[in-house]
């Protein structure tokens, strides 16, 4: 069983190349014959003329586009607003669920409430309560913008679910390591700051990395308040040519963004799986 | 109710008078055979609808409705109403309508991909400013400085832009309720609405706003028009333009204006 | 004044008596070691003097001075205690100069550069000079328990608890720790261990002191105690322990 020796390769490496290769064939062929049956069957569907003509017409696709574009730079912008403001909520709602200290115990019942009712409301809904309800309370310009009080909504839900993921990455950190602060002599303040949130963050930043891509795909539902964001904006096309296209437009913009934002997220989860095993 | 549909009935027996006898226009061309299925909004608002219940016949467009129908030789009893959105109304497909009026104004574009009837309306726009700026005079320069709104799926957007082009970004929303939302929440001086509507939400919605002005029709590139939509390509079309065409010539259509839309006289024009 | 001393120290975990009237004394400078098999109630008791566990009864005295009174602030107390634990518990995200400062640095409010020349000395004494800017998983077990030593004294404590801090070390790696251990005790430290080094607690102890079941079974010292156990669960654990 020598013969094959001579790239220098061991037996097994042989094996395993063989198989690599066969496998390699087998994925190509499948996914070749899958996207062949969808390029050719769905245009022989009946109606996908007219499918084609209101969601993929690309005349319609170029003049829309680069107003949709710009509409994004919006959503980029309250995305930017929001983040660090979820981030640093999030993370005082996490501390304050987690305080031990009695005289602060209403502040997590307090805590508790607040992520049980935002997680449990849908965030259209905060965003029109919180958007036309408190500006409807007489606040004077510029103080009833819908900008503000939709960030805020976004902004309180989401400090909600981030502020859970933070807690969980908080009860990872093995209570040995709190000990070990303690028996230091370390404030349990210190404790938190200097030794359980540096390991419990960097744990959950994939987990929050898949939060703000959520986050910059809800940022469109401020739009039902009315900035003219990127969803808004391809509404309008959409009403007025009664085309769908400059929503197929929105989403390619939408993907554009998230699709590597996810892959990275992915990235860092895989990163931290090797890492711990 | 009763007296509503006896209204409605009395219409479409009138108009029988004037129908074709069998193998009439419409004949086969409908999605049920002897019955026409008409879609309007849900819900669908005053003056255009009263009550949401277009099946009384009352408010303009139940009342457009059962006329067209009755002069395409349908009974009332014979006229389904369902309701549609304006996505639903635009989807690729077949659709579960035979027309379908909201106040959808005809454009080249839209028309590319569904069929309008003849227009049944023509509607002025108009402007509703809230209660503190009711007294903003209508040069279109004092205009310009106000904050803007107007509902983002209809024709207002464009007019808003070319005719009076606000010097900050107006804010657009989903539909009437949320526009007036926003009004009543100071988050918007002014907003575009086609006449009646705007006289309606005047009146009723918005406590102290008013009615500030109105669009000649010849001012906007488009004027606003308001078509029965159909499925592009709908045989039925021809029939529907006939009756349109023939209860605007006997007059029948600006009678059921007058019954249904308020006076519009009064309103000031914007030069 | 003995230096440290329980009086009936009693611990429980719900039904569970896991300290059962302990009495100890601790002279200034001497070494005592903790013996008996898992679950005696060893680890448990170093918890206690270091209050990261209230006891339910009697008193720790440091000095003289009732530590364990409830409602006690425990902090001031920690610093005079250091403890050393089985799995090290360095803070993984910190290089090891990092692990030592934290402590002193929040707590004595020096500076870093303040800090550098006692902790460098520090890190020399044991060993670990050229270790000083390793993160933890890139040291060896001893290396890290060594390190977790120097994190302990750097808060210069007057007693140190070592919780069978040999016990995760592979076998070559026990005899670097022990060292450091010797070297402490000659410099006069204070000591208490929980252990399972049986040649070490003979060697190096003042005093042995064996616990079954949360209580002190017998104590004395190491010679005697090895030698000629007078109780007979000693000899039973001694016997198992020493085959």
């Amino acid at each position: 069983m020598t013969h094959d020796k001579a790239a220098g390769k061991t037996r097994r490496q042989i094996h395993e190349d063989r198989l690599r290769r066969r496998a390699l064939r087998v994925a190509a062929s499948s996914t070749a014959a899958v996207f062949l049956a969808i390029f050719l069957l769905v245009p022989m569907a009946p109606g996908w003329d007219r499918v084609k003509a209101s969601f993929f017409n690309w005349e319609v696709f170029v003049k829309t586009f680069p107003k949709l574009l710009d509409a994004f730079k919006l959503d980029i912008a309250i995305f930017l607003w929001c983040a660090p403001a979820i981030t640093v909520l999030g993370l005082l709602i996490a501390l304050a669920r987690d305080t031990r200290n009695p005289a602060l115990f209403p502040l997590r019942i307090l805590g508790a409430a607040y992520t049980d009712i935002f997680r449990g409301v849908p965030v259209v809904l905060t965003v029109y309560l919180i958007g036309f309800g408190v500006p409807g309370l007489g606040l004077p310009r510029p103080w009833n913008s819908p900008y503000i009080w939709g960030s805020l909504a976004l902004i309180l839900t989401y400090a909600a679910y981030v502020a859970e993921i933070f807690r969980s990455g908080i009860e990872s950190v093995h209570k040995s390591q709190r000990a070990a602060a303690a028996s230091l002599g370390l404030s349990d303040g210190d404790s938190m700051r200097f030794v359980i949130l540096p390991q419990a963050i960097r744990r959950v930043i994939p987990a929050q990395m898949n939060m703000l891509i959520a986050l910059q795909k809800d940022v469109a539902l401020l739009s039902f308040i009315g900035p003219v964001e990127i969803f808004r904006q391809a509404g309008v096309f959409k009403s007025l040519m009664a085309n769908f296209t400059p929503y197929v437009g929105a989403a390619v913009i939408f993907l554009a963004v998230t699709i590597p934002a996810t892959r990275y997220a992915d990235y860092l989860i895989a990163k931290q799986n090797r890492e711990r095993s | 109710m009763s007296k509503h549909l006896l209204a409605a009935t009395a219409i479409a027996a009138l108009s029988a008078t004037t129908a074709f006898a069998d193998g009439h226009c419409a004949d086969g061309k409908t999605l049920t055979d002897g019955a026409l299925t008409i879609a309007t909004g849900n819900p669908a608002y005053f003056p255009w609808v009263l009550d949401n219940a277009p099946e009384s016949g009352e408010g303009f467009e139940a009342a457009v409705a059962y006329a067209v129908a009755a002069e395409m030789g349908f009974a009332a009893e014979n006229v389904t109403w369902v309701r549609s959105s304006f996505d639903q109304a635009i989807q690729p497909g077949p659709k579960d309508f035979d027309l379908n009026l909201q106040q959808f104004s005809i454009t080249e574009d839209r028309e590319k991909m569904v069929d309008f009837s003849a227009p049944y309306y023509a509607a002025p726009m108009a402007i509703l400013a809230a209660g503190s700026v009711a007294d903003t005079d209508t040069s279109i320069a004092a205009l310009q400085g106000l904050v803007w709104g107007a509902m983002g799926g209809t024709t207002a957007v464009p007019v808003l832009m070319e005719t009076i082009a606000p010097s900050s970004q107006p804010l657009l929303y989903g539909d009437n309720a949320d526009v007036t939302a926003a009004m009543q929440a100071g988050q918007i001086d002014a907003a575009l609405f086609d006449l009646p509507t705007a006289l309606y939400l005047s009146a009723v919605v918005v406590e102290g706003s008013k009615v500030i002005g109105q669009f000649p029709a010849d001012r906007t590139e488009n004027p606003d028009r308001f078509g029965m939509l159909m499925e592009e390509g709908n045989p039925l079309k021809a029939c529907v333009d006939a009756a349109i065409d023939s209860l605007t010539e006997t007059g029948k259509l600006a009678e059921i204006e007058a019954q249904w839309l308020q006076q519009t006289t009064g309103v000031p024009l914007i030069k | 004044m003995p230096k440290l001393a329980l009086h009936g120290v009693e611990k429980r975990f719900g039904e569970n008596v896991v300290c059962d009237g302990i009495d100890l004394t601790i002279e200034e400078g001497q070494m005592v070691c903790l013996i008996g098999a898992s679950g005696a109630g060893k680890s448990t008791l170093l918890r206690c003097i270091n209050l990261l566990e209230p006891i339910e009864d009697g008193e720790i005295l440091l000095d003289g001075k009732d530590i364990s009174l409830p409602g006690l602030d425990p902090q001031p107390v920690r610093r005079r205690i250091g403890m050393v634990f089985q799995s090290f518990n360095l803070f993984p995200h910190m290089t090891a100069v990092e692990n030592v400062m934290l402590a002193p640095r929040r707590l004595y409010r020096k500076s870093r550069s303040a800090l550098l020349p006692e902790v460098t000395e520090l890190f020399e004494r044991f060993g670990l000079k050229e270790r000083m800017g390793h993160y933890p998983d890139q040291l060896s077990g001893g290396q890290q328990q060594r390190v977790a030593i120097v994190r302990a004294l750097a808060m210069k404590p007057e007693v140190m608890l070592f919780d069978e801090i040999t016990s995760a070390l592979d076998p070559q790696l026990v005899g670097e720790v022990l060292d450091v251990l010797r070297l402490l005790k000659d410099s006069g430290m204070t000591m208490v261990l929980a252990t399972h080094e049986m040649a070490f607690a003979r060697e190096a102890a003042d005093k042995v002191c064996f616990l079954k079941d949360g209580k002190v079974i017998e104590e004395g010292a190491p010679e005697a105690l090895f030698d000629a156990p007078q109780h007979p669960d000693t000899q039973a654990f001694l016997a198992r322990a020493l085959k």
